[in-house]
């Protein structure tokens, strides 16, 4: 396994020559003619509702023996229409929304609708909200890539590593109940910092979890790449060039996996990411086992934004979590009873709710599972007049016949399983 | 941005919240699409977005503001009620791109068109549209001409409309296996 070593974002040397993209479909891996006149293809349906799809995707795959020589995926079986239903809702309401599309990167999803919101607004958001907002996303990236690592061990007869992984999960969660009340579905991100300031007993709580987090990702580690069983399973499985996985839409950490130094916090620095230190693990191989690499690496940095940020809430015990902006914040609590003018303002923000200037934006996080895109057209009324999401997943798991081609059916969920696709994120 | 005044059927350049915004005439897309990716490197495409518009342009209720938006930072700007600014057509699809490479840079592709006018598809050109222009056509209507796999993609294949226009009602599908069909 080679880590790479270049700052760049393209270099890596390429894994093939050309393209292993189907053509002309590039999302369709048809079975060539000569092959279906031998009569040995048989045509297999995975699901929609099969134990190792981890939800309600449907591959159509042409077996000749063993091999794959074709393949489609047919999504679309959670297809929520979250995205008419978030017009219907003012904004405020709105940002209930985005947690439920991924299911997994909630915190995410709820940030970077939010931060398109306040894009248009134009709302200065406190450093103590923003620094917060920070240490949530970095706790959820590693929930996320728990989920997924357990799953993936399940996947190839690593059973006693869901267990490990979904023991820690739950502490994650912990924290988050501890923050927002809930343990998945926080709706915490609030246009202009936080829906309420953080529990004081967090820092501390949270600092514990990280500390005995980084032993467990050396526990990880020893289940992983000195297990035979993983290593034959992953090593040089599903591979994709750094090029293709461009061409492909891959995103996140199934980029960095075949070799590019893509990552928007690093890139496109939001939130204060330009103020931390953390590296961005990159791997040249493009296989499962570099994606596997990627996203085990990637808990240990997201543990060292997690732990700077906690150091910087300390210091900012006292200072305020939400803008003062009382045409979009609900004013404090205490002033209803006395403020005529703040009842008012909360009166009008729960009932109409605020109003967004007329304008669109796109805004694009680095989530668990890649680019968290959300683009977002106001009108200047009280509702979005369009949300849009872009699903990591949704272009993941298009590309997986290129990867899945030429490869065993034993293979294939494996190699879905590595892309880390989640289907209430493809399927919105 | 001097470097996108050669893209070919380039209408206008808009700089709006720190993004830019390429409008392009529909007949010309595929090679603005082309261009971009050429001759100025925008090697990624991020997502393919669709817009209904229908009914844009109402007067907005109750709203303060100016044709701008209202300013956050000075209190009670009390002005005319906003109305948005009207759009060339019914529908516009977005394309948003981005240069992968050290010093990145993202644009937003975008065209106009009204129903039952077609935009030509880009998958030759970014393999990942294939299934983002299903998405537009399954949920918006928007035919991409060319394009090789042209079905839904996220809702069932019998189903009858677009969701996400905005003249396709809430609340107004069937209830499926209810015993009153």
């Amino acid at each position: 396994m080679t880590a790479a070593r270049t700052d760049s974002v393209v270099g890596a040397p390429a894994l093939y020559e050309g393209t292993k993209i189907p053509s002309p479909i590039p999302s369709w891996l048809q079975v060539p003619e000569a092959r279906r006149e031998t009569g040995n293809v048989l045509q297999v349906n995975f699901g929609p509702n099969h134990p190792s799809t981890h939800g309600v995707l449907r591959l159509v795959v042409d077996l000749d023996g063993e091999e794959i020589v074709g393949m489609r995926a047919v999504i679309g079986y959670l297809h929520t229409g979250f995205e008419k239903s978030m017009e219907q809702k003012s904004w405020w309401k709105a940002i209930n929304y985005p947690s439920r599309i991924d299911y997994l990167a909630t915190f995410q999803n709820e940030l970077v609708f939010v931060l398109a919101i306040e894009k248009l607004l134009g709302i200065e958001v406190p450093p103590k909200a923003t620094w917060v907002r920070m240490a949530l996303s970095e706790l959820n990236r590693i929930h996320s890539h728990l989920i997924w690592l357990g799953t993936m061990g399940l996947e190839l007869g690593v059973q006693s590593m869901y267990m490990y992984c979904f023991d820690q999960r739950e502490r994650v969660l912990d924290l988050f109940e501890m923050v927002t009340g809930v343990r998945v579905h926080g709706r915490y991100c609030q246009a202009g910092g936080l829906a309420e300031d953080i529990p004081a007993a967090f820092v501390d709580e949270a600092r514990a979890f990280c500390g005995n987090f980084q032993k467990m990702i050396g526990e990880y580690e020893r289940l992983t790449w000195q297990n035979k069983m993983w290593q034959r399973r992953t090593d040089g499985i599903g591979v994709v060039s750094a090029e293709d996985a461009i061409r492909l839409g891959l995103s996140g950490p199934n980029l960095r996996a075949s070799g590019l130094n893509w990552d928007i916090r690093k890139r496109e620095p939001y939130l204060f990411y330009d103020q931390v230190e953390f590296d961005v693990p990159v791997y040249e191989d493009g296989d499962s086992g570099a994606r596997a690499r990627v996203r085990i690496d990637e808990m240990r940095e997201s543990l060292r934004i997690a732990e700077q940020s906690l150091d910087k809430i300390e210091q900012m015990a006292a200072e305020p979590w939400i803008a003062d902006e009382r045409k979009v914040v609900l004013p404090p609590r205490e002033e209803l009873q006395t403020s005529m003018e703040s009842l008012i303002h909360h009166f009008k923000i729960v009932t109409e709710g605020y109003r967004v200037p007329a304008g669109e934006v796109y805004v694009a996080i680095e989530g668990p599972r890649g680019e968290e895109g959300c683009y977002v057209v106001s009108d200047g009324g009280a509702k979005p007049w369009r949300v849009h999401f872009r699903a990591p997943s949704f272009l993941a798991i298009a590309a997986a016949p290129t990867l899945c081609q030429e490869h065993l059916i034993a293979d294939l969920i494996a190699i879905s399983a590595s892309l880390d696709t989640l289907m209430g994120d493809s399927d919105r | 941005m001097s470097g996108y005044k050669q893209v070919p059927g380039l209408l206008e350049v808009n700089e709006a919240l720190g993004e830019t915004t390429l409008v392009v005439e529909r007949e010309r897309l595929g090679e603005a699409a082309l261009y971009l990716r050429d001759e100025l490197g925008f090697n990624y495409l991020a997502d393919v977005a669709g817009a209904d518009y229908l009914g844009w342009g109402g007067e907005v209720a109750g709203s303060w503001g100016s044709a701008e938006g209202r300013d956050l930072n000075v209190p009670y700007t009390l002005g005319p009620s906003l109305v948005a600014k009207p759009k060339p057509k019914r529908f516009s699809v977005s394309y948003h791109l981005l240069a992968l490479r050290d010093d990145p840079v993202r644009v937003r592709l975008q065209t106009w068109l009204d129903d039952g006018e077609e935009v030509a598809t880009v998958v030759e050109i970014w393999p990942t549209a294939d299934w983002l222009e299903r998405e537009v056509y399954d949920l918006m209507g928007i035919v991409f001409a060319g394009h090789p796999n042209p079905v839904r993609v996220l809702m069932p294949e019998d189903w009858e409309g677009h969701p996400l226009r905005k003249d396709y009602p809430i609340g107004g599908e069937p209830v499926r296996f209810s015993g009153e069909e």
